[in-house]
């Protein structure tokens, strides 16, 4: 593989002065390494945040907000007691990705950041706007039923594929991130991009800015009783979402307060549905509601190539979220999480 | 032979222990070394450069660039390699495949070695390789069953199956009062073992020592050696473990033997390690196939046909056809049976055996359209089976050797509750209204034997040495074989030793085919034989021994000593026999082969009943195999632990061929994009719930003298349709391209 420089700054000030064009932050590496050796990435220079401290911290607070550090491993947030207590469809979408070892490495930033598993992409040798930008993309035409039926544009198809950012922007999560002008703070509705006609730039963080931490707001928890992340793959473990869907209600009685859905590996950011979330918010649940929220969050759905089916799943997977959230959130999360078969799923 | 003394040996002290896996320990603590784990001083490794085109040729490779990296020592393409010594394009022996050693610039699949670089380090070799930037002219690819013409096969050589009618097909054909014309695909698997295939070469002169995975070590001396130019007994395979074999480790691959030539060249050893995604292409695969079924009845469901025809994808430069078609031979009782095969040739690396080759393939399509048959005739698909059991071969009209699939089916039914099977589909729903089929399947496996030898010797101290170049990939070969061979000793296990894993001791025939235990487990006994009848010989002639002038009594080997049959008061022992006459070790060999009359006048295989249960997402069609039982007749089994996990094994195989394996090519470049194992999906532990294996008993008198078939293989076959069909039963939707996919469903339910 390409030679490169490694520095391990010890604080953020450090990390963030080490920074020049070609370098690459390095969390838990899990899929920047698997890039690098490929060659789809080439970093002149990682930048290993591993030994930066004050950045591994959870925070739960009584106004049902939170606070994740950068840092925190992916398996740390799933099973910390407290967080997956609030935000258990968050639990749930961490442990439905990848695998026990991977996610004992991932970061909260690492993951937030992890680039498309579109295989062309990977490839250095495939066409790619987002890799090598102008220079077309082989998905188009390619094998692409796993690819983007929302949101895409010409120049790209590819997904998003992460889980747990599915329902972080359900519970509109906000990113915060540092750069050498100092702190700010990006709404996770703004935080992945579209690819428009720029499928290279994934995120709003600019070059050389570092996230430093998530937080939830206040009142997100409050959505804990009803909220479930529900994710249909190809085999029950250690593979990408086909489609996914995080269902989040808020019950007065019988009638739904407020909805929260986003619907995940259906467009290149997760895919908040704002529509079906107004139209579910009064209601009192049912099959027809869910349906119909179902068909608003896939509206404008189109296949980016043959995944036409991934329209009727996706719909279908939002329906479901809606209807299992609806029943509650399970007292024990299911042994398997995030598995359409149910609680016994695993038994 | 002396002749004065019988051996009924005294069999199964060892034998049908569930003796776990001897190497076990070593496995899991890191200390079994395989092939890449050896690092020999002044090692160079070795990176090659894979083929992004998968046909054409490459046009400029950068190799100043390369060379003027740090640490690279030698950058070889076809401008500066020498050919190999001997010809690759050639097919000198039956296992031969032919592979590129870099001979010119063409291009004839994806991930083809087109340079090989050497370094220092493997970060510098990678770099290299890297900085070779191939250019290419590319050609348009021919991908896939419809990518090219088909052609007819002669049939004959390995992996050329032909033609084969028994009775009057037409016949059969017009006879039928109800009938089924089916076809069903099967995709290109690739060979993903855990250990990907590896190699340490250091010459010594015109000798070289070979650290490489290897199913068939002495096999594979000779065949290096004519590829390198020096005899068979120049070459030295080291293979004490494989990560896995299924085959791909069987044969030469041309990475291996172009990083071994290097080594030559360059005089250092050298170190090659193919990366996961160049498993995509030199090293064997199964080839894709589309199957035509034709099966007709008659009014009692018997059937009067069985015709089957497969079309198989093999490479552009040499032939191995998936050998589906013949699964439809030696199994069910049809007044005609047809087993025909055409290939089709696309630009991608040769296919090779994989694990059940052909059978896998075939018995998928077979079993699902048995279901199909079953359905349309209205009766249960258990006992459409059993209505056209086979008594004996059908066509050959051979006795079956020993066939105990009545019971394997009837064990299997009852385990599984199939009783209880509703015929029609989508009739079973779980608590959380999941879809719940059932569906089975036959499963069977050809019982062959290949030819080996080994060495026994018992030693001053009464103990056991034995000897033959076995292969352990994993089945448990360390273990089964020192269990055969302590009885054949009539030792202890532990007071055995067991040599085994080196190509420089007695051929121990290929690891293949379901063959080893038989083959090399048959040699041990042999050798064990021999040397304990020697033994005995030096007893019974000794004057000072208890045994002296036994004569024609039977005497028997235990626990390291003889005895008088019934007559507990003579013994002597083994040590004490040696120590009276010299105190030399005495030796023995032997060998195993098929004994021929038997072999000629019978039909050998192993038999098996597999029964598989299903839920299926109504609206989002996740499918998961919640229950597999298989029942399988496989002769004597040495050890029930070990052949339950070979069956097992077979079993999730069969599972992933169902649901998940399937290499996805780029039509347009021929290249796979699902190249690793995030991509190229096979079952993972929460895929496999409910598993359970029966082993039915069967004393088989005539595959070999111990009575072994084989446990390998079987359990691949019948687990793909039974899974389909079970699928079918829940849905009622039938897929007839494997694997199932979710999309699939939801197309089929619309
Ligand atoms: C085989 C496999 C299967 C997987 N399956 C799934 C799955 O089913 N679902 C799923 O969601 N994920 C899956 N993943 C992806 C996994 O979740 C990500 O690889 C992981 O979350 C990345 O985290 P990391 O810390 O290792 O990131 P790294 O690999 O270290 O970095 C990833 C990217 O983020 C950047 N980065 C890292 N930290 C920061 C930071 N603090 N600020 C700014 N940029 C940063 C890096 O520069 C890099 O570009 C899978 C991965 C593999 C290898
Ligand atoms: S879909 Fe996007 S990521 Fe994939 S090849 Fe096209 S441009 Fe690249």
């Amino acid at each position: 593989m390409k030679r490169f420089d490694y520095s391990r700054p010890a604080s953020v000030a450090e990390a963030l002065a080490a920074w020049q064009p070609g370098s690459a932050w390095l969390g838990g590496g899990t899929n920047l390494v698997d890039l690098m050796k490929t060659g789809a990435v080439m970093p002149d220079r990682l930048i290993d945040l591993a030994g930066i401290p004050g950045l591994e911290d959870i925070e739960v607070s009584d106004d049902g907000s939170a606070r994740i550090g950068a840092l925190v491993r992916n398996s740390d947030l799933a099973h910390d007691p407290a967080f997956a207590a609030a935000f258990p469809m968050v639990a749930e979408a961490i442990l439905a990705g990848a695998s026990g070892q991977l996610r004992n490495a991932a970061t909260v930033g690492g993951n937030l950041m992890q680039r498309t598993r579109c295989a062309y992409f990977t490839d250095p040798s495939s066409a790619c706007n987002k890799r090598v930008p102008g220079s077309g993309c082989a998905a188009v035409g390619g094998v692409n039923g796993t690819h983007a039926v929302l949101g895409w544009s010409d120049s790209c198809i590819a997904t998003n594929p992460s889980d747990f950012a599915v329902p972080l922007a359900a519970l509109g999560a906000v990113v915060s991130v540092e750069g050498s002008d100092g702190r700010r703070e990006i709404p996770f509705s703004e935080f992945h991009r579209l690819p428009g006609k720029t499928p290279e730039i994934d995120t709003a963080l600019d070059p050389g800015e570092l996230i430093v931490g998530l937080r939830l707001p206040a009142g997100a928890a409050a959505f804990r009783g009803h909220s479930r992340y529900l994710k249909l793959r190809d085999r029950t473990s250690y593979a990408f979402a086909l489609v996914s869907a995080a269902a989040a209600l808020r019950m007065e009685g019988d009638t739904i307060a407020e909805a929260r859905l986003a619907l995940g590996a259906v467009a290149a950011k997760p895919w908040r549905a704002a529509e079906a979330e107004a139209l579910l918010a009064g209601q009192s649940p049912s099959p027809e509601l869910f349906t119909r929220a179902a068909e608003a969050a896939t509206g404008g759905a189109t296949p980016s190539g043959d995944n036409d089916h991934k329209i009727e799943l996706a719909r279908r997977i939002a329906a479901r979220a809606l209807t299992l959230a609806a029943a509650g959130t399970p007292a024990r999360m299911p042994a398997l999480p995030a598995s359409v078969h149910g609680d016994n799923a695993h038994a | 032979m002396p002749d004065t003394v019988q051996f009924p040996m005294r069999f199964g002290s060892s034998s049908g222990q569930p003796v776990t896996r001897r190497d076990g320990i070593a496995k899991v603590t890191g200390t079994a070394t395989f092939a890449a784990d050896n690092a020999p001083a002044n090692l160079l490794h070795a990176v090659y450069v894979s083929a992004a085109i998968a046909r054409g040729t490459v046009t400029s490779m950068d190799v100043e660039a390369a060379k003027a990296h740090p640490g690279v020592v030698e950058v070889y393409t076809p401008d500066n390699v020498p050919p190999l010594p001997g010809d690759a394009s050639s097919k000198p022996f039956m296992f031969a495949f032919r592979f590129e050693p870099l001979q010119d610039n063409s291009v004839r699949y994806a991930n083809q070695p087109i340079a090989l670089v050497l370094a220092e380090t493997l970060e510098a070799a990678t770099e290299g390789a890297r900085l070779l930037a191939p250019k290419y002219a590319a050609e348009t690819p021919r991908i896939g069953l419809d990518g090219n013409a088909p052609f007819e096969i002669e049939g004959g050589g390995f992996g050329l199956p032909g033609t084969t009618v028994h009775g009057d097909v037409e016949a059969g054909h017009a006879a039928a009062e109800a009938s089924v014309d089916l076809t069903y695909e099967t995709p290109e698997q690739y060979h993903n073992a855990m250990e990907m295939h590896a190699v340490v070469a250091e010459w010594d002169g015109d000798h070289v020592v070979l650290d490489v995975p290897s199913q068939a070590l002495v096999m594979s001396c000779a065949a290096y050696g004519y590829y390198l130019g020096i005899p068979a007994e120049n070459v030295t395979i080291r293979c004490p473990y494989l990560g896995g074999g299924f085959g791909s480790k069987a044969a030469l691959n041309g990475p291996t033997v172009l990083a071994i030539h290097a080594a030559r060249l360059i005089g250092r050893p050298v170190k090659l390690m193919l990366k996961r995604d160049q498993m995509f292409g030199p090293v064997f695969h199964r080839g894709a196939t589309r199957q035509r079924v034709r099966i007709g009845v008659d009014g009692d469901a018997r059937m009067t046909v069985l015709d089957h025809e497969s079309l198989a994808v093999t490479s552009s430069f040499d032939d191995f056809i998936e050998s589906a078609a013949n699964a439809s031979q030696g199994i069910y009782s049809a007044g005609a049976l047809r087993s025909a095969h055409k290939g089709v040739r696309a630009d991608v690396g040769t296919p090779g055996p994989m694990r059940a080759p052909g059978e896998a393939s075939g018995s998928a399509a077979l079993e699902s359209a048995m279901d199909e048959m079953a359905e349309k005739a209205g009766i249960d698909p258990l006992e459409f089976r059993l209505r056209n059991y086979a008594e004996t071969e059908p066509g050959s009209g051979k006795p079956y050797s020993s066939k105990a699939l009545r019971e394997c089916y009837a064990q299997g039914a009852e385990r599984f509750g199939w009783s209880r099977r509703p015929l029609a589909p989508r009739q079973m729903t779980d608590e959380n209204g999941m879809l719940v089929g059932w569906g089975m399947g036959t499963a069977l496996f050809a019982a062959p034997m290949f030819a080996a030898k080994a060495r026994a010797v018992i030693r001053p101290d009464g103990t056991g040495l034995v000897e033959t170049a076995a292969a352990d990939m994993g089945q448990g070969a360390w273990t089964v074989l020192a269990q055969i061979a302590a009885d054949s000793l009539g030792l202890p296990l532990d007071m055995v030793e067991f040599r085994s894993g080196a190509s420089t001791l007695p051929d121990a025939g290929v690891a293949g085919g379901s063959g080893h235990t038989a083959t090399a487990g048959g040699a041990l006994h042999a050798a064990g034989q021999d040397v304990v009848a020697r033994l005995a010989e030096m007893a019974t002639a000794d004057p000072d021994s208890p045994l002296h002038g036994a004569g024609n009594a039977t005497i028997v080997a235990r626990d390291g000593r003889f005895w008088v049959e019934g007559d507990d008061s003579r013994s002597d022992g083994f040590a004490d026999i040696l120590a009276r006459n010299g105190g030399a070790e005495i030796e023995g060999t032997g060998g195993a082969n098929r004994p021929q009359e038997a072999g000629a006048a019978h039909a050998m295989y192993a038999h098996g009943a597999v029964f598989a249960e299903v839920k299926v997402d109504p609206d989002l069609f996740q499918t998961r195999v919640t229950r597999l039982v298989g029942a399988f007749a496989a002769g004597r089994i040495i050890n029930p632990k070990l052949a339950e996990s070979q069956l097992m094994g077979g079993m999730i195989w069969g599972l992933s061929f169902a649901l998940h394996e399937e290499a996805k090519y780029d039509m347009r470049t021929g290249r796979v994009v699902n190249g690793d194992l995030a991509g190229y999906h096979v079952p993972v532990n929460a895929d496999v719930k409910g598993l359970e294996v029966i082993t039915v008993h069967e004393d088989d008198p005539y595959v070999n003298p111990l009575g072994i078939k084989g446990v390998g293989e079987i359990g691949i076959t019948g687990t793909v349709g039974a899974i389909a069909n079970a699928i079918w039963h829940a849905t009622g939707t039938r897929i007839r391209r494997f694997p199932v996919r979710i999309e699939d469903l939801l197309a089929g339910s619309r």
